[in-house]
C-alpha cells in the first residue's frame, strides 16, 4: 500500500506491534509467508516455520489432505498459532480453482484461499484471465481471496476492484530464485494499491526479500529459497531478519542518494535544453 | 466503485499547519532530493514550492519540460469554452456573474446553442467546454442534458464546467455524451472560502470538494481540478491541489486528471486578490506540479497575456483554449451579454496554432473521439 502521503506508523524497536500486517481485518506481526513444498524432511519444515516466524503458511491442496489430521505436512504446523492458507496450485482454469477452493473451505473450516491458476507446467506462470474469473466467483461466494499474479499493474487494480484481499505479484517465475526481475512493475503496483501487496515467487535470497520490503511491499512469500537451502531453519532465520530490516528501512523513509553539491541531477544532464526557460521572469 | 473515504474527510489528515511545516522546513538539500526523486512525495512537492527552491527554478523548469516531453511529446490540445448561461444565484466576490452584478443575463435556448456550436465548429475545434453559472431554475439538469447531447452531435469531446452535481446527475451527463468535468475548488482554505462565497449553494465547501469524486464515480473520463490563484497562499493551495489530484487518481484509476491555473483577472466585480500570484509563482506551481504528477494534463486559458502564455507553453502545458469568449452567444455574435472575465489573449485560433508551432510544439485539434462513448 502506498504510504507516501498518509501518516506512517511509528517504528518500534521491540517488535512489530505498532506496524501490524493486516489482511482482511486480521492482524499479523510477521510479514513473511512461507510455503510447505519441497522440504527435505518434515522436521526441517517444522523448524523453519519456527525460525522464520511466519504466521501464515500455504499448503497445496493437491498434495495435502486438509481434513486429515494425520497428514504429515499438517502435523508439522501448529495450527493454533499459524494460519493455514490453502492454495489452488495445479489448477489450470477458473473452474478447477473454484472447485479446489470450495473443497478447502469445507475441510479447513475457514474461507481464505490463495488463488493460483498455473496452466503451463513449463513456467508455472499464472493465467490472468482464469485468475480474474475465479476471483470474481470466489469473492462473490464469500471467500477471502489472495490472488497470485504476474506483476501486471492493471490486473492488480482490477482484482482489488472486485474485492480481493491482497495482490501477490511475482518477482520472477516460481522456483527460479531470480529475485525481483519485475521490480519496476512491482513498484507501480505498490504505489497504486489499496490492499496489501505481497511479493510472491522468485525471491531467492534474504536480500531479495529485504529489497521488496524496502520498496514498500507489505509482505513476502518464500518457498523454494527456504526449502531447498542447505540449512533451511538457518535460512529461515536469515529471511526473518531480512524482512524486518527491509520493513524498518521503508518506514524510516529510505533517503535518496543525492549529491547536493551538483547543480543538476544525472537524469536531467543529458536532456537539458540549451534554451533558458525561466530567464524571462527576471525581465 | 470503491468504498473510499470522501476527499473532504481525507483532507483532514492534512491541516494547513502540516503543509506549512513541510514548506517552511524545506532545505536546499530537500530541493535537490526532490529534483532527483523518481516519484515525488508530498514533502518533495513542498520542497519544490518552498522559498528554498528559489535559486533552482531553472532546473525545476528543465525537468518539467523534459517530463512533459516524455509523456506528451510536444502536443498541445486546443479547445474552446462556450458559455451557455451567465445566470447565477451565488454571490462569489471575485466573479463577474455574481448575482448582484448588474450585467445583462442570458441563457441560450437550444436553437441559439446550436448556432453557437456551429460557429465554434467552423473555427476548427473538436473539443468543447460548456459553462454556466449556478442557477438550477435557469439551467436545470434536463437543460444540461440537452445541451450536452447537442454538443456531442457536433464535437468529439464535450466537457462541463458548471455547478456541482450528484453522482446520478453526472451519470446522466455521461449518458448524454459528456466525457469530462472541470470543477475548481476556488480555494482549499475553508475560512477564505466562506468569506468569498457569502451566499448561495456555492457556500457549501465540502460539497464542492467532493463533487469531482462524484464525477469520477459516474464515469467521467476526464476530471479537471484547480484553484483560483490569488485567493489564498499559493504554496499551500498547490499542495492541496496535488493531494486532490492524487486522491482521485488512487480511487478512480481510469480517470485522467487535468490541472488548471486560473489566475484572478480584472472582472466586472472589481475584485482585487489578497494573495496575488506573480508570474514567477505561477511558473513555480506549474513546474513543481509537473514533477509531482507527470501524467496530468495542464491547462492554460486565455486569462493570461499572450507574452506569458507563450513562455508557459514549454513548461508543461498540454492544453490551451483559444479564441475564447466568456459571454453566452459570444461566438455567434448574438447580442452582448455579460462576460465572466476579461480575456487577455485575443488572438484567433489560427494565430494561436501558428504560434504554438513556431515554438516547436504541435497544435492538436482532436485528441478524443465520439466513438469512445456508448
Amino acid at each position: 500500500m502506498n504510504h507516501t502521503e498518509a501518516t506512517l506508523p511509528a517504528p518500534n524497536i521491540t517488535g512489530a506491534e505498532d506496524d501490524p500486517f493486516i489482511i482482511a481485518d486480521t492482524s499479523f506481526v510477521s510479514r513473511i509467508i512461507i510455503g510447505t513444498g519441497k522440504y527435505p524432511s518434515y522436521d526441517a519444515l517444522r523448524d523453519t516455520l519456527a525460525t522464520s516466524g511466519a504466521q501464515i503458511v500455504t499448503v497445496a491442496l493437491r498434495r495435502v489432505s486438509i481434513g486429515n489430521a494425520e497428514d504429515r505436512t499438517l502435523e508439522s504446523i501448529d495450527t493454533s498459532r499459524i494460519r493455514l492458507l490453502p492454495n489452488t496450485s495445479g489448477a489450470r482454469d477458473a473452474t478447477e480453482a473454484v472447485r479446489l477452493a470450495k473443497m478447502a473451505r469445507a475441510a479447513a473450516g475457514h474461507n481464505w484461499v490463495k488463488l493460483e491458476v498455473t496452466p503451463d507446467p513449463a513456467t508455472l506462470l499464472p493465467d490472468p484471465v482464469e485468475t480474474f474469473r475465479a476471483a470474481e466467483i470466489l469473492v462473490k461466494d464469500g471467500f477471502v481471496v489472495l490472488p497470485y499474479i504476474n506483476a501486471d499493474p492493471i490486473l492488480a487494480l482490477r482484482l482489488q476492484e472486485i474485492g480481493c484481499a491482497t495482490v501477490m505479484p511475482l518477482g520472477a517465475p516460481i522456483g527460479t530464485n531470480k529475485g525481483l526481475r519485475t521490480r519496476d512493475q512491482i513498484q507501480i503496483i505498490i504505489e497504486q494499491a489499496n490492499v496489501p501487496v505481497i511479493v510472491d515467487a522468485g525471491i531467492g535470497s534474504p536480500s531479495h526479500a529485504c529489497e521488496a520490503m524496502e520498496m514498500g511491499a507489505d509482505g513476502v512469500m518464500i518457498n523454494t529459497a527456504l526449502a531447498t537451502a542447505g540449512d533451511p531453519p538457518l535460512m529461515g532465520e536469515a529471511f526473518r531478519m531480512a524482512v524486518i530490516a527491509g520493513r524498518r528501512a521503508f518506514i524510516a523513509k529510505l533517503g535518496r542518494q543525492s549529491d547536493a553539491a551538483s547543480a543538476s541531477s544525472p537524469e536531467t544532464d543529458h536532456v537539458r535544453s540549451s534554451d533558458n526557460l525561466t530567464g524571462f521572469l527576471d525581465d | 466503485m470503491t468504498n473510499s473515504p470522501a476527499f473532504s474527510e481525507y483532507i483532514r489528515q492534512f491541516p494547513p499547519e502540516r503543509l506549512r511545516g513541510l514548506i517552511d522546513g524545506a532545505t536546499q538539500r530537500d530541493v535537490a532530493d526532490a529534483l532527483n526523486a523518481p516519484r515525488l512525495t508530498l514533502a518533495n512537492l513542498a520542497a519544490l514550492l518552498s522559498p528554498a527552491a528559489a535559486g533552482r527554478l531553472e532546473d525545476i523548469a528543465q525537468r518539467a519540460a523534459y517530463l512533459t516531453r516524455l509523456r506528451f511529446g510536444n502536443m498541445i490540445v486546443l479547445f474552446t469554452p462556450a458559455y451557455l448561461s451567465n445566470q447565477c444565484v451565488n454571490t462569489c466576490k471575485y466573479c463577474g456573474f455574481n448575482k448582484n452584478m448588474p450585467i445583462a443575463r442570458r441563457t441560450l435556448s437550444p436553437a441559439e446553442a446550436i448556432r453557437e456550436y456551429d460557429a465554434i465548429r467552423v473555427l476548427g475545434f473538436s473539443h468543447i467546454l460548456l459553462l454556466t453559472g449556478e442557477d438550477r431554475r435557469a439551467t436545470p439538469i434536463e437543460y444540461m442534458e440537452e445541451m450536452v447531447k447537442l454538443a456531442a452531435e457536433r464535437f468529439h469531446s464535450v466537457s462541463l464546467e458548471v455547478f456541482p452535481m450528484t453522482t446520478s446527475e453526472y451519470e446522466r451527463m455521461v449518458a448524454a455524451g459528456c466525457d469530462g468535468l472541470a470543477l475548481y475548488q476556488e480555494t482549499y482554505d475553508p475560512d477564505i472560502y466562506q468569506a468569498m462565497h457569502p451566499s448561495g449553494p456555492k457556500r457549501n465547501y465540502n460539497r464542492r470538494l467532493d463533487s469531482p469524486s462524484f464525477g469520477a464515480a459516474a464515469g467521467m473520463r476526464f476530471v479537471g481540478l484547480g484553484y483560483l490563484m490569488g485567493l489564498a497562499d499559493w504554496r499551500i493551495e498547490t499542495l492541496y491541489l496535488g493531494l486532490h489530484a492524487r486522491y482521485i487518481m488512487r480511487h478512480w484509476w481510469r480517470t485522467k486528471i487535468s490541472l488548471s491555473f486560473p489566475r484572478l483577472r480584472p472582472c466586472a466585480a472589481g475584485f482585487s486578490p489578497d494573495h496575488p500570484v506573480s508570474d514567477r509563482d505561477m511558473v513555480s506551481a506549474i513546474t513543481a506540479l509537473r514533477l509531482f504528477l507527470p501524467d496530468a494534463d495542464m491547462v492554460l486559458t486565455t486569462r493570461e497575456s499572450p507574452a506569458l502564455r507563450d513562455r508557459l507553453i514549454p513548461l508543461g502545458i498540454t492544453r490551451m483554449s483559444a479564441g475564447s469568449r466568456t459571454d453566452p452567444g459570444g461566438y455567434s455574435g448574438d447580442g452582448e451579454a455579460g462576460r465572466q472575465f476579461d480575456i487577455s489573449d485575443e488572438r484567433t485560433p489560427e494565430h494561436v496554432a501558428a504560434l504554438i508551432e513556431s515554438k516547436g510544439f504541435e497544435p492538436v485539434w482532436k485528441d478524443f473521439d465520439r466513438a469512445f462513448m456508448a
